[in-house]
């Protein structure tokens, strides 16, 4: 028992230690080993095309029309059912990705450096709302939006960012959880913060007034520009806090569309894996229940670093998804996952809670004692490639994910 | 042919899911194909363009704009659609009453709401409780468990554990503690003062502690330690504990033991331990036989007794006769039937009707009782007894498991005299006497005796519950021993 809490307050000390910065945007291809022609990076543990779900799908042949491995969506489509291209989830690559979460070769990835333990994680930037590949996008406009952003805003990004030496994330974060964020669902706030520190950057690094114009653009109109950038520092605070034997402590949670995955940190890379579950929520003008997607992305990240649905206290506004939805609610769902987790970060703290640090730390072990999965905070997909969100909600983590670590992390301690 | 309406709210904000919400009772109502209000950013016109419901003044909306979009079947349902609109949105500044409290699903979390917690009460199913204890346990904090059914052996373990760890468990099977002044689970609200009491039985302690709160006196505090505690396997674990507990204790003056007969080596041990405080100690195993005690130690045969001699003397129910009482009361017969919710309160009528000489029979019988359906005995019923609370709620909670009970009582025609108790106090029924009284109706000439263990200061109040009993006919004794001697006064008189 000693053995395990000592080995979790590692954990989570080298989650707390963590100095996460956002240093650079580069070349998919130039820092991702093996990510060569034909290789597809898709979010959640791994998955085959048989098993993919329609907007997965849909994203897989658009990324690969846009890569040129493809001339049609259609032809895409027939490479990749007889297996022409190489499928890996992202984690396995340092990587994650928003919904779809699709990475390749040529895409630009922001870049966070962990300043502490000295590692990377990389995500692409986000595309902004309405029909994009990451809900299963891949018309025409989807793929310009995908070239502007490897021509004209990675670059510029890149840029502007090695100018200022890094802009680090921590603080940022903590400000946007007293403005309404909680970096899943509501990033508002911190995207306002992060446009302040990249636009002077961007502006003097600039060579281009119309390019400069169209990035201040894009990024002042996407509300969710930070989620992206919130992941990838999820990826390199979690990344460190892998392998520490005897910690049950979960280093990364998952979906990708059909399958949830969980990995612990004394049970290293294993994945723990259980059909994904429907999100609870509203949906756009339109759609109903009957055409939302399961759930997807690799943003459960971060609820693992104790954000989304785990500082929902920080945004009431997004209970309202799952009934009336009071500020005591969302404040309810933050108190309630402390009942799963080691500790409270003592930076990150949401003030209408009387400054409670968001919970910190999932233990496997309480998971399965209290029966009370991880709450998150996500988008809906629609079920059919091509179409876009149609709503967003709350879903939980299935219990068996959990249940499975539970017993692997028992044989891996000698207590089975 | 559909009719889209729209309108246009210039600079009102307000947030995505509250607009989503609003949105589904308006695509509910009748004659509306589609609606939806949405901040007129443009992904979010897209999105209503797309569903049908956007016309040329939505879309001259701007981001900072909320735009109402309604598509109907005719003019009047979507004129109606949008009234509708405008009356949600005036609504939103509405008080929703707050959501609910959060409470605590762990130990854990409990423990980290309420550092300052050193005592945790744990009612769950018995397989259960002695892993729950064990968290609590291992937190510093003392531990009641109001469950039963828990195996001895675990019991023995967590008690041994405890001990080691400086911590007191008050159960299994322990119903009724006072600590600090604080009652928990069934327990009454009495005055404090200087007599501690230490009880493996929880009637037995409400009816010591409340005869001594109604007499004068007063409990600094009353430790239960479970119904098997002073057995062999368990050796009086938490009785010695408590003993010590109260020796050390400067508030406390004088100790009542209460329990129905212990082993005989774990007897001996107690009053060992008794012998070795410097304070007096009440001993009352009810139903017990002689003994030698230390002479600091008395021992007493009942209830009433063990409160009489804590007090110093002081004569409970004084005043009360029971063959002048028995007199007043008209009815005839010679067998008692006792109907008890209180374990140890049917021991004590027991022990008061044997002193006299009398066959007893009952489900739960002292030594000296025989089985309950014996020849010529009177019949002491101890409705708490496992037999009749399978899949049922303990009479104490719930009155109406006594019923059946008690229409039998009735209708028995060699029953002469119905003896009962009324046991208040927090955890209890609310109105125990009101309940009973509604119930009986007509008695069939018997006569019917109840004492009520309570104080004032209880919810249900004594002298409430003893004035509704008396006003339907049913005679009040001061304690459950007085209501004994009252039913066997009731036998022996000629009237």
């Amino acid at each position: 028992m000693e053995r395990i809490e000592h080995a979790n307050k590692e954990a989570v000390g080298r989650m707390l230690a963590a100095d996460p910065v956002l240093v650079d945007v580069v070349t998919a291809g130039d820092v991702i080993d093996g990510l060569g022609e034909r290789v597809i990076l898709h979010a959640g543990p791994p998955i085959e095309w048989a098993d993919m779900c329609g907007p997965m799908r849909g994203a897989i042949t658009g990324i690969a029309v846009f890569e040129g491995w493809a001339p049609t969506l259609e032809a895409a489509e027939e490479m990749a059912a007889s297996g022409a291209f190489e499928f890996r989830p992202n984690h396995h690559a340092s990587a994650v990705g928003p919904m779809t979460g699709m990475t390749t070769l040529s895409q630009p990835v922001m870049v966070v450096e962990n300043r502490k333990f000295g590692n990377r994680a990389y995500c692409t930037i986000n595309e902004g709302l309405g029909k994009v590949m990451r809900f299963g996008g891949n018309d025409a406009e989807v793929l310009d939006r995908l070239r502007w952003l490897r021509e004209v805003l990675g670059p510029a990004m890149g840029v502007a960012l090695r100018d200022t030496g890094g802009i680090p994330l921590k603080s940022l974060v903590a400000r946007g959880l007293t403005m309404g964020d909680e970096m899943h669902q509501r990033n508002v706030g911190c995207s306002g913060l992060m446009l302040r520190e990249l636009a002077p950057a961007l502006a003097k690094t600039s060579t281009d007034t119309a390019a400069l114009s169209e990035s201040l653009a894009f990024i002042g109109g996407n509300d969710q520009f930070f989620l992206n950038i919130a992941m990838a520092m999820g990826k390199a605070i979690m990344d460190p806090v892998r392998d520490i034997e005897g910690s049950c402590v979960v280093t990364a949670m998952s979906r990708n569309g059909t399958t949830f995955g969980i990995r612990v940190s004394g049970t290293g890379d294993r994945w723990f894996t259980a059909p994904v579950e429907m999100p609870e929520g509203l949906y756009f003008p339109g759609f109903t229940e009957a055409d939302a997607n399961p759930d997807m992305g690799d943003s459960t990240i971060v609820e693992t670093i104790g954000l989304g649905g785990f500082a929902m206290g920080a945004s009431p506004a997004v209970a309202g998804f799952v009934g009336a939805g009071t500020a005591a609610d969302a404040a309810n769902y933050t108190r309630t996952m402390g009942e799963i987790t080691v500790g409270e970060n003592p930076e990150w703290t949401i003030p209408a809670l009387d400054y409670l640090g968001v919970p910190t730390g999932i233990d496997i072990r309480l998971v399965v004692e209290t029966g009370l999965a991880p709450v998150i905070n996500t988008g809906i997909a629609h079920r059919e490639p091509g179409v876009g969100q149609v709503g967003a909600g709350v879903v939980r983590a299935p219990m068996a994910c959990f249940e499975q670590a539970l017993v692997a992390f028992a044989e891996s301690v000698g207590v089975a | 042919m559909s009719v889209v309406v729209n309108e246009v709210l210039r600079g009102f904000y307000l947030d995505s899911v509250a607009l989503l919400r609003m949105s589904q009772t308006l695509a509910a109502l009748d004659g509306v194909e589609e609606a939806a209000m949405m901040m007129g950013s443009p992904s979010n016109r897209e999105i209503m363009a797309d569903a049908g419901i956007l016309d040329a003044t939505g879309e001259a909306a701007e981001g900072g704009d909320l735009v109402i979009g309604i598509r109907a079947e005719n003019q009047e349902a979507a004129d109606l659609a949008l009234t509708e609109a405008r009356a949600v949105l005036e609504q939103t500044s509405a008080a929703k009453g707050g959501g609910e409290t959060w409470r605590p699903r762990s130990i854990r979390s409990a423990v980290k709401a309420m550092p300052e917690a050193n005592f945790a009460l744990i009612s769950v199913p018995g397989d259960f409780a002695i892993s729950e204890a064990r968290k609590a346990l291992r937190r510093g904090l003392h531990v009641m468990i109001f469950s039963d059914n828990v195996p001895v052996a675990d019991e023995a373990a967590l008690k041994q554990e405890a001990l080691d760890r400086g911590c007191l468990v008050m159960g299994p099977d322990c119903g009724t503690a006072i600590i600090n002044g604080t009652p928990l689970a069934f327990a009454n609200a009495v005055p404090r003062g200087s007599i501690g009491v230490i009880g493996a039985s929880g009637t037995g302690i409400q009816e010591v502690t409340c005869l001594i709160g109604e007499n004068g006196g007063g409990i600094s505090h009353a430790i239960g330690v479970g119904g098997r505690d002073l057995s062999d396997a368990i050796g009086g674990i938490t009785t010695l504990m408590a003993l010590d507990l109260l020796d050390r204790d400067p508030t406390t003056q004088h100790i009542v033991l209460i329990s129905k007969p212990p082993s005989p080596a774990v007897a001996a041990k107690v009053i060992k331990r008794i012998g070795a405080s410097s304070k007096p100690c009440t001993v009352c195993f009810v139903g017990g036989s002689e003994m030698s005690l230390p002479s600091n130690a008395t021992a007493v045969p009942t209830l009433k007794a063990a409160a009489e001699n804590a007090l110093g003397g002081t004569a409970v129910g004084a005043g009360f006769d029971p063959e002048d009482a028995a007199s007043a009361l008209r009815g005839s017969g010679t067998m008692i039937r006792g109907l008890f919710s209180g374990g140890t309160l049917c021991a004590e009528a027991q022990v008061v009707l044997q002193s006299e000489g009398e066959a007893v029979g009952s489900n739960t019988p002292v030594p000296g009782t025989k089985a309950l359906d014996a020849e010529g005995a009177h019949q002491l019923i101890d409705l708490g007894a496992d037999e009749y609370t399978q899949g049922r709620p303990h009479p104490m909670i719930e009155p109406s498991v006594r019923d059946d009970a008690l229409t039998a009582a009735v209708r028995d025609d060699s029953v002469g005299v119905i003896l009962l108790d009324v046991v208040l106090g927090y955890g209890a029924h609310a109105d125990p006497a009101g309940y009973l009284v509604g119930f009986l109706g007509d008695t069939a000439g018997k006569r019917v005796i109840a004492s009520v263990t309570g104080t004032e200061q209880d919810p249900q109040r004594r002298s409430a519950q003893i004035a509704t009993l008396e006003k339907a006919g049913i005679a009040v004794a001061p304690s459950n021993a007085d209501a004994a001697a009252l039913a066997l006064a009731c036998c022996r008189t000629k009237t």
